[in-house]
């Protein structure tokens, strides 16, 4: 078992959250992990994008280059990445802010309203928590119960009182995707 | 002790805390500013001292002065903060003073870029500042490796009251790992001999110098340092060997690059290629003598790093002319591919037949 997820989408978006939070309740499942953030001069509203390995065995490169699961939030995103998803892989990307539709031979290629949903939920910036439970249920990469501990862990204390909001953001991602 | 998610360069700072270093200065400078960062915070809740200073000229210096109290004491910079650095390292080396210097590799030469590079190589291991000096080059892999690495580093440096350079590159500093942080005893020196603490009962004040105007004093001074550095050579070289028996080639590579290449063992195994890699953990010292266990059985060598090839040089070395030695590298942040690397493997072998 090995899987490499790529998440890019525009800086502000949440994205190395929702790479730091799969990395997290992956080590919490015991299996080995590697998180992998672009540095860049990034800024709010540029790109950023993280890779994330979730393996049986050990890591050894933390670099992807065919990644076999893209969670692209922004056009530039899905441009940058989609092509290099391997056979098998999964693509899934936020309609909300792309237009146009992404399919190809050999993978699976959904696009989710992240945004629009998060919204309905009562607060766009739970888009990234919608967006990690759809990856969830299209990977099988860990479980629901361990990225609610692993918010848990990573939300300060201060910011306890989102975690209902949280989880619901989660339990609609998950209801996505079959 | 359960395991934490930690970015490479926290976790560096944690780990010269658990071994007992409440002392950091440094200046920023990006891949490294998570470790200054990290510090600036934790090392006052510990009763420690962080200082951001001026300059990394300044901080080097702040070092040798804390150094020369035998305490333990850290800096960390990229690249470019470490060039600035040397003149401060040399004084450190030439004053026998025990401390730790963190560089977090970028791009170079002059300001070059913030990406992940292994081009310090030179610098780090054949001298980078004036005179005959030698620091203890420790290159980790992976996040773990650098927690382990950062705890001996400090051992070490105490045990041959010598500079320790940890090497590692933006990628290693960047991302995150489970680590664990194993209890480990600080194994504590008694400096008092040498170190400048106050007179206490002694008659001759201690006084802590790299200037020697008399030639025969400061040869005798070189040849002292000789001894020392062929003692750490003779007792501290470090290195992994992976699948090197009866390997058609073997791979040469530290740190980040390391990881990638074990990536390449199995997709070269698919092709029918047998693959051995070498990874130096201790760069200086260098591990030439392990070559010798393989050089009769290997067709040829190739050293793989993020430069345009410094470490090939040391290859060249340990090989000395018995079976070719290759270089393929990436450069300026570029990071090579497991296909690349294959690729090159194939180009290598094909020129063999």
């Amino acid at each position: 078992m090995k899987h490499e997820v790529i998440i890019a989408g525009f800086g502000g978006q949440g994205v190395m959250l929702m790479g730091q939070l799969l990395a997290y309740s992956s080590m919490l499942e015991d299996k080995n992990v590697s998180w992998l953030p672009s540095y860049g001069p990034e800024m709010r509203g540029g790109t950023a994008n993280c890779m994330v390995i979730v393996s049986d065995r050990q890591v050894a490169s933390p670099l992807i280059t065919a990644p076999s699961a893209l969670v692209a939030m922004n056009l530039p995103s899905l441009t940058k990445f989609a092509d290099s998803v391997k056979d098998g892989g999964v693509v899934l990307y936020n309609s909300s802010l792309i237009d146009e539709e992404y399919q190809r031979d050999g993978i699976t290629s959904i696009g989710l309203p992240f945004n629009d949903l998060a919204v309905e939920l009562g607060n766009a910036r739970v888009a990234n928590i919608v967006a990690l439970g759809s990856l969830l249920s299209a990977t099988d990469i860990c479980d629901k119960d361990s990225v609610i501990d692993s918010i848990k862990s990573v939300l300060p204390e201060r910011h306890h009182h989102l975690l209902p909001l949280n989880e619901k953001a989660l339990e609609k991602g998950l209801s996505l995707v079959n | 002790m359960a395991r934490k998610l930690m970015k490479g360069n926290e976790a560096i700072g944690e780990a010269a805390i658990k071994a007992g270093c409440h002392l950091f200065f440094g200046y920023p400078i990006t891949p490294q500013n998570e470790l200054p960062e990290y510090m600036s915070k934790r090392l006052p809740e510990i009763g420690g001292t962080f200082v951001q200073a001026e300059s990394e000229v300044a901080a080097i210096n702040m070092v040798y002065g804390a150094a020369g109290t035998g305490s333990r004491v850290m800096t960390s910079s990229s690249s470019p903060g470490i060039s600035l650095k040397q003149e401060g390292i040399s004084y450190i080396a030439g004053s026998e003073l025990p401390c730790v210097i963190v560089n977090i590799v970028r791009g170079g030469p002059g300001l070059g870029g913030i990406q992940p590079a292994q081009s310090d190589y030179f610098q780090s291991t054949k001298g980078g500042g004036h005179g005959d000096y030698k620091l203890i080059v420790l290159a980790p892999s992976t996040v773990q490796e650098m927690v382990d690495l950062v705890q001996e580093a400090f051992d070490l440096a105490d045990k041959y009251r010598n500079p320790v350079m940890i090497l590692g590159d933006g990628m290693l500093g960047q991302m995150m790992e489970p680590v664990e942080f194993k209890e480990r005893e600080i194994k504590k020196v008694d400096h008092s001999s040498w170190a400048t603490v106050g007179m206490g009962d002694r008659e001759k004040p201690n006084i802590v110098n790299s200037l020697y105007l008399d030639p025969q004093e400061l040869e005798d001074h070189n040849h002292k340092l000789q001894r020392k550095y062929d003692e750490i050579t003779a007792n501290e070289i470090r290195y992994e060997t992976y699948n090197c028996e009866n390997a058609e080639i073997i791979l040469i590579a530290y740190g980040t690059t390391a990881r990638i290449v074990q990536d390449v063992i199995p997709m070269a195994k698919e092709k029918g290629i047998k693959l051995g890699l070498i990874k130096p953990i201790t760069l200086w010292p260098f591990p030439y003598d392990v070559f010798n266990d393989y050089v009769d059985s290997t067709k040829a060598f190739l050293s793989v790093e993020m430069s345009m090839g410094q470490m090939v040089e040391d290859v060249k070395l340990a090989v000395n002319g018995k079976k070719p030695v290759h270089f393929y590298g990436r450069s300026g942040g570029m990071i090579p591919t497991p296909e690349g690397i294959l690729e090159n493997v194939i180009e290598v072998l094909g020129g063999l037949e």
